[in-house]
Parts: C-alpha cells; sequence; structure tokens
C-alpha cells in the first residue's frame, strides 16, 4: 500500500513495522495538563494516540483540543470523531480545524448512543454514519471536494481509520462490515478489545480469505484487566464484548492485590500471540484510565523501540 | 397510522383550570385505533374532568364530540356553530388535528389533550411500535423493507453499529437492533450479498431538515 | 336460600363483569354514588375466557382517575367468588358497606347537595 498522506503511523505500517498505538479520554474539565500529562507517559513508547471524542457520550473536553495540545508537545494525534454529535457542516468544518494543525489521522465511528451519557435527554444527529464519514474524509483529501462540490483550498491530509469488533453480532456480518468499511475509504482498523484469541483468530482467517488484509492495516486492540470485577463487568455488560470464562477464572484464582500484574500478564501474551495472526499489523493498546501501564507492557511485549520514522511537518 | 399517547390528566386540568365551558373533542381516525382519543377516552376525560372540578366546587359544563377527523376542513365545519361558545377545546387528536382546529376557530384556545408520538402500528392491543418518521425519500427497497431511519436508534444506513448484541440494540434489551432485522430479512430473501452495496450519503432535505414540508399535486387539484 | 345484604346495594347484573366499561363505574360516581364494587367470577372460570381480568383491569384505572379526582380510590373494589357462593356474596356486600360507611359520602354528592 503507498503512502498518502504524511501520516507518521501511515509510515510505519507501510514500512512493515508493527504500528502501537494507544488512547487517552479527555478531561471532564479545561485543564490542558489532564492530557499532557496523560501523553507524557506514554509518549516514547506508541507511535501514535487516539484521542476520544465525548466516549460514551460524556461530555469531555473536545477531542481535537486535546490533539492539538498532543501535537503541540510533537506527539502524533489520532482524531477520533463520532457521528453522533455534528452534522456534515459541523464535521468538515472540524476536519479542516484539524488539518490546519496538521493532524493527520482520523478515525470514523458512530459514536454510543447518548443515553448511556450525561445528556440523555438531548438530541443526536446522525446526518452521516460512520462509513460515510470515511467517505467524506476521502472525497476532501483525495478530490480537494467538499460535500457540495466546491474546491478545498490547501485539503486536509488524513490517514484514515475505522473500528471494527470481531465479535459483534450478527455473525453473518462481521467480515462483510469489515469489508464495506474499507470499500468507504478505511485505510486501518483498530478492533476491539480482545480476549477471545481462538475466536478472533477465526476471523482473521476470514478476513484474509478474502485478500482484505492487503487492503487494510489491522491493529489488534488490548485492553489489560485491572480486576476480576472489571473482567466480569466486561464480559456481561459490555455489549459486544467477548471475555472467555477462563480469562475470568484466570483473574479470579488470583489473590487481589495479584490481578492487576496477572492482567498486565494476559495482556502481554495476548499481544505476543497476535503478533503471528496473519494480517496483524499492530495493536491498540486501551489501558482506560491506567495509561501508565502501557510502557511497561510494550516493553515486555518486546515492542520497545519504537521505530524512529518523523511525521513531515 | 399516527400514534398518540394519553397526556397526564393533571397537565390537562392546568390548562383549562378557569374555564366555565369545555369541549372535549375526540377523533375518529388514528387516536381511535391507538385508544388515545376517540369516543371512549373523550368520555373517561370528560367524566375526570367533571368529577374534579365538583369536587372543587366549580361549576363546570363539559360538553363531549367526536368528530370523523380531524385533520380535514369538511368535519372540522361540524363544530362550526357551537366552537365559540366555549371558552376552552380540548383536542384529543393528534398535533395535525389540534392544529387545524386552532387554524379555523381563532377566538377558542385549543389545548392537546394527548401527546402525538409517532408513525406506527399496533402489534397487540396496548402495544405500538414505531415504523417510519416519513423523511419524504422512501429507502426502503434496499433494506429488505425495514426501515433504519426510524427503527435504528443512530439513524445508520450502513449498519449495524458496534453496539448490536443478540438481535438487541445497544440502548436497550426489549428493543430489536433494526439492522440485526435487516439482514434476517435480507437472508430470507437470498440477497445478503446486497448488505455489502454502500448506502450512500442522504438527501435528509426531504426530511424534516428542509423545514416543513409540502406535499403539491397539481393533477389531483380541482 | 334467602341471604339478606345491605339494603343500600342497588345490583346491577351483566351477563359478565368483562361489559363493564371504565366509562359505567366513573358515569356512577359522577351521579353520586359512594361507591361501587364489581362480583365477578373466580380468575380463571371465566365463561368468555378473561372477562373477569379484564373487569379486574378497568377497577384499577377507575381507581386511579378516583384518587386523582379527589373522589378517593377506596371506594371501588373488584370480589372475585364462584356464581353458587352466596355466603360469600353477602360477606362481600357487608364488607364494602362498612368501608363506604367508614368512608363517608361521595364528596362531589356533599358538593352538589351545597350548591343546591
Ligand atoms: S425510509 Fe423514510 S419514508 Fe421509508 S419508512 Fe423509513 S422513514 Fe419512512
Ligand atoms: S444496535 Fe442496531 S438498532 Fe441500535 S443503534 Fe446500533 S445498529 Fe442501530
Amino acid at each position: 500500500m503507498s503512502v498518502k498522506t504524511p501520516s507518521k503511523l501511515e509510515k510505519i505500517l507501510s514500512s512493515g513495522n508493527l504500528a502501537v498505538t494507544s488512547e487517552c479520554g479527555p478531561p471532564r474539565g479545561s485543564d490542558p495538563k489532564a492530557v499532557t500529562k496523560k501523553a507524557e507517559m506514554i509518549k516514547d513508547y506508541v507511535d501514535a494516540v487516539n484521542i476520544t471524542d465525548n466516549q460514551t457520550s460524556v461530555t469531555r473536553m473536545s477531542s481535537l483540543a486535546a490533539c492539538i495540545h498532543l501535537k503541540l508537545m510533537g506527539v502524533e494525534p489520532i482524531l477520533q470523531m463520532v457521528t453522533r454529535d455534528r452534522n456534515r457542516i459541523a464535521i468538515q468544518s472540524d476536519i479542516l480545524g484539524a488539518a490546519s494543525f496538521d493532524i493527520f489521522n482520523m478515525l470514523c465511528l458512530s459514536g454510543d448512543h447518548q443515553s448511556f451519557g450525561d445528556c440523555p435527554q438531548g438530541q443526536n444527529v446522525h446526518d452521516l454514519d460512520s462509513m460515510q464519514l470515511l467517505q467524506t474524509v476521502h472525497l476532501m483529501r483525495d478530490e480537494g471536494k467538499f460535500l457540495g462540490g466546491a474546491d478545498i483550498k490547501r485539503p486536509p491530509q488524513m490517514f484514515v481509520g475505522a473500528a471494527a469488533n470481531p465479535f459483534a453480532d450478527p455473525f453473518e456480518i462481521r467480515v462483510p462490515r469489515l469489508a464495506k468499511k474499507i470499500a468507504s475509504g478505511a485505510e486501518f482498523i483498530q478492533t476491539q478489545c480482545i480476549y477471545n484469541v481462538d475466536k478472533f483468530e477465526e476471523w482473521m482467517k476470514q478476513v484474509c480469505d478474502r485478500g482484505l488484509h492487503e487492503k487494510v492495516y489491522i491493529l489488534a486492540g488490548v485492553t489489560p484487566l485491572k480486576s476480576v470485577g472489571m473482567a466480569k463487568f466486561m464480559k456481561n455488560r459490555v455489549p459486544g464484548m467477548d471475555v472467555p470464562d477462563d480469562i475470568v477464572k484466570r483473574m479470579a484464582d488470583t489473590p487481589k492485590e495479584k490481578q492487576p500484574e496477572e492482567g498486565i500478564n494476559i495482556c502481554v501474551e495476548t499481544i505476543e500471540r497476535l503478533k503471528s495472526v496473519e494480517g496483524v499489523k499492530g495493536f491498540h493498546i486501551m489501558a482506560i484510565e491506567w495509561e501508565e501501564k502501557v510502557p511497561g507492557i510494550v516493553e515486555r511485549a518486546g515492542l520497545y523501540p519504537r521505530p524512529e520514522i518523523g511525521a513531515e511537518n | 397510522m399516527i400514534v398518540a399517547d394519553k397526556k397526564p390528566v393533571e397537565e390537562i386540568i392546568d390548562y383549562v383550570t378557569d374555564c366555565k365551558n369545555i369541549l372535549v373533542l375526540g377523533c375518529n381516525e388514528c387516536v381511535t385505533v391507538c385508544e388515545a382519543g376517540g369516543k371512549k377516552e373523550v368520555e373517561v376525560l370528560a367524566s375526570t374532568l367533571r368529577m374534579c372540578f365538583l369536587n372543587q366546587g366549580t361549576e363546570v359544563s363539559i360538553d363531549e364530540i367526536t368528530l370523523e377527523r380531524q385533520c380535514d376542513h369538511e368535519y372540522l365545519e361540524e363544530i362550526r356553530d357551537v366552537a365559540d361558545r366555549y371558552d376552552a377545546i380540548i383536542s384529543l387528536a393528534c398535533g395535525v388535528g389540534v392544529q387545524f382546529m386552532a387554524e379555523k376557530y381563532h377566538s377558542v384556545p385549543i389545548y392537546p389533550g394527548v401527546n402525538t408520538c409517532f408513525l406506527g402500528a399496533t402489534e397487540k392491543r396496548g402495544l405500538w411500535t414505531e415504523r417510519c418518521q416519513a423523511c419524504g425519500n422512501c429507502m426502503l427497497a434496499i433494506t429488505g423493507g425495514i426501515c433504519p431511519v426510524s427503527r435504528c436508534a443512530k439513524r445508520i444506513l450502513n449498519g449495524p453499529c458496534g453496539g448490536s448484541s443478540n438481535g438487541k440494540c445497544e440502548i436497550n434489551k426489549d428493543l430489536d437492533c433494526a439492522w440485526q432485522l435487516i439482514i434476517d430479512r435480507l437472508k430470507a430473501l437470498d440477497r445478503l450479498e446486497d448488505y455489502e452495496k454502500i448506502c450512500s450519503i442522504k438527501d435528509w432535505s426531504t426530511d424534516r431538515a428542509g423545514g416543513p414540508r409540502k406535499v403539491v399535486r397539481e393533477d389531483v387539484q380541482s | 336460600m334467602r341471604l339478606q345484604y345491605p339494603a343500600n346495594v342497588k345490583i346491577i347484573r351483566l351477563p359478565c363483569t368483562g361489559k363493564i366499561d371504565l366509562i359505567h363505574i366513573l358515569r356512577a360516581f359522577e351521579k353520586g354514588a359512594d361507591g361501587v364494587y364489581v362480583v365477578g367470577c373466580l380468575e380463571g372460570g371465566c365463561h368468555y375466557i378473561g372477562g373477569n381480568l379484564r373487569a379486574r383491569k378497568r377497577v384499577e384505572q377507575a381507581r386511579k382517575i378516583l384518587d386523582l379526582t379527589g373522589i378517593g380510590g377506596e371506594r371501588v373494589q373488584m370480589y372475585n367468588l364462584s356464581a353458587s357462593d352466596g355466603p360469600l356474596f353477602v360477606q362481600y356486600a357487608i364488607e364494602m358497606n362498612e368501608k363506604i360507611l367508614e368512608l363517608g359520602p361521595n364528596p362531589i354528592k356533599l358538593k352538589k347537595d351545597a350548591a343546591a
């Protein structure tokens, strides 16, 4: 796959290195340190950092503003954008805003329903869906056009990605849905957290059978478990999450004070195993409010040091 | 049909609290079928109001009329001679009926007696569910006859989202995921390959987004 | 069997309690009844399958409305008994009568009389 943008993430992936990304959730307040502190912790251990966009529909500092803070400190941001809160005018405008700060990566999502968040009485927009958002970014980048047809002066240069859940229902369309995202323009994929590696491998096999792994970079998502409670919560409460019983048992059989360590062991083992799965081009480590553990995981998984490829500016 | 639900009586009492002559006006169409604003509901509301006022010791006269339709000039004319006798009319029609009444009868305040909810169907008695949001550009042909605009909580046209779980929507375990239904239906029609066709960005100008809408048909105008 | 029930109970016969509409109960109160009780067959024993269950729902709706209007939901009650159980019929009549005597007259009847 040829390089189309100045994105450092894209360069690392196209050079054949396993990429490592992580994510930070912006704060429920305006203190920039809440973002920069997290980024500082992980910046030498990952290639790019996702900034979530009002995740679980809870109002937070805007993803774009947090991305700018990262960019200013020399960390490569991945702007997450959900279609829940913006119509096509705001979407295109925010993309241009991001491009003006030379933000080169974007992840297109539909977003959780607002009923989960702090404004359940609010409206949602959903003018576009995540696949149509992918198309929009491509139109803006590749054709230099707005949705309205006019030309863009200095079009955005975004490496665009999407999320995929190898465990989601309905199972018949798990792979076709990925194919659709790729056809819509997804160039990289960050998957849902993987605990059931057997099932993930099955999915990857079908992905490879269709040759989709040649068309998109797939970053396998992992999240270290902090406790058996978290394992159970993920298993039972989070839709589309597959945590096998043996993982829950392994956490449960570990004494409470050792559980965080065991969770990290599982995470590192998972990465080790996923490295040999055909089509896996990198890892997306989502250590939810546990960013300080990311460097250790990256090191132990043999993914450190990170390749020295800078983004063009 | 248009599905409506009863308004809390307390709210209605608040509107008419100082009135002496009230008309409770039902509609024989949709709101009768969904048991929110037909003749029976008119009777019950009128009786409830009467008892309330009697119990407060205020003398109020409350009449009951149910029209064939409140969204049609012709039927609204039927109360032309009596309308201005009232100092409040509570319309149990959908929002369309209430407004049409208000447009026709300027001097009497018209209050809504129901909450107009959606375009839907009776699944069984006492259960009505949404089926259409009148987007003005029906796309059911490509979605196997199931509407993602009205039935997917996020109006996703290339679904499902990542929250679909065991056939249910992420927002509520009692709610079918529209995209699961679409996929099941495409499968039943042996058209699952159609799933991979990408639905392009929708023109929402025919939807609410385009402002108040009109259908003009010169061919049928007289 | 000649059993005595309180004389101020006025009986309205229906083929099935399922015939009762909410409005019938409300009208009775509007006209000044102090209490209304509905005596249906035992649950599960309805000749028309669910008539007595429907009646119970309507009694519950009436109860809510009577509470809301300030007349008092306790004034309406549903009873079930087997068609041949005369003594129980009498017992329910006495029970209801006592309850209504305790609650006193329908307040709107009092207000109407005061206004007249
Ligand atoms: S696609 Fe539009 S017109 Fe068709 S059922 Fe859905 S909302 Fe109604
Ligand atoms: S779960 Fe299904 S119905 Fe609910 S928002 Fe997602 S795609 Fe739409």
